[in-house]
């Protein structure tokens, strides 16, 4: 049941990724790629993670996408003709493309026993809840302290600092995005 | 447990994203296949969390946050090019073509 699903929303993500490539207006583009994250984040929840599937909705298709359709529809450019480059160009990105999706979809064949026996000395005792420790132990925290909880402990003990230069980051965004868009400069 | 399918639809999404950088001239569809990309290495980390534990959701978490600067400084830039050009085709901005 779960796997059914799992491919109606990885069919719905393909899909409208490609439409969003293809489409010449980039309104719809930007709405094609508001489906992508939606299938994404039911994706997530089949994967159990619940917490990033709510925080995929809220963040990429609530605020990202919202401030790309305000910068489209700032600038007008809801009628444009086709921007798809020439005919040389689609050829090579085809060649480019198709190689590197072969070598990327080759990952299509790990299974968790197949990683545990490519990750483990002994590989034909490799049971992936012995090789995957870490793995295990999120199991037990988010059936322990909820899925917010597991997510919460780490980030706030053991990746504190990089989530605290994290805030720099966004700071630094703010104030180089006031400073390029304003007027005059 | 879903791997394979994941890590396959993965590869997918990040192919299509990248196509889409190859293929396109407008600066804003083509930040928008830079954001198709990046959901896709989403997709592989919380797929892959699923055995190596709760570090891949905090790196999910420090990708969003890149990906949200990443998204408000290039449209204030896209911003700023659209009012000395009028336009955001990228084959219009030679400035540094020799």
């Amino acid at each position: 049941m779960t796997e059914v699903v799992f491919y109606v929303f990885a069919a719905v993500a393909v899909i409208s990724a490609a439409l969003c490539i293809l489409q010449k207006n980039p309104v719809s583009a930007a709405l094609w790629l508001v489906s992508t994250m939606f299938s994404l984040a039911a994706i997530y929840v089949l994967l159990n993670a619940q917490f990033i599937a709510a925080i995929q909705v809220l963040v990429y298709a609530g605020a990202i996408m919202v401030l790309f359709l305000f910068v489209i529809m700032l600038l007008n450019l809801g009628h444009t003709e086709s921007d798809i480059r020439g005919p040389s160009t689609v050829a090579a990105t085809l060649v480019i493309v198709g190689l590197l999706g072969l070598e990327l979809f080759a990952l299509l064949r790990y299974s968790p026993r197949q990683l545990a026996s490519e990750f483990s000395r002994w590989p034909p005792y490799a049971e992936p809840a012995t090789v995957f420790v870490a793995g295990q132990i999120t199991q037990q925290e988010s059936a322990a302290r909820g899925v917010v909880g597991a997510v919460a402990a780490p980030l706030f003990q053991t990746y504190l600092v990089p989530f605290e230069i994290t805030s720099i980051l966004l700071l630094v965004a703010i104030i180089g995005a006031v400073v390029l868009a304003k007027r005059n400069v | 447990m879903l791997l394979g399918p994941a890590l396959g639809l993965s590869a997918i999404l990040f192919s299509l994203g990248v196509a889409g950088v190859l293929l396109r001239r407008n600066a804003i569809v083509l930040f928008m296949c830079i954001e198709l990309m990046l959901n896709a290495v989403n997709l592989s980390f919380v797929a892959l969390a699923q055995l190596h534990g709760a570090s891949g959701y905090v790196m999910v978490f420090f990708v969003m946050t890149v990906a949200a600067a990443e998204a408000a400084v290039g449209l204030a830039i896209i911003i700023g090019i659209f009012r000395h050009k009028q336009s955001v085709d990228l084959g219009n901005i030679n400035l540094l073509r020799g």
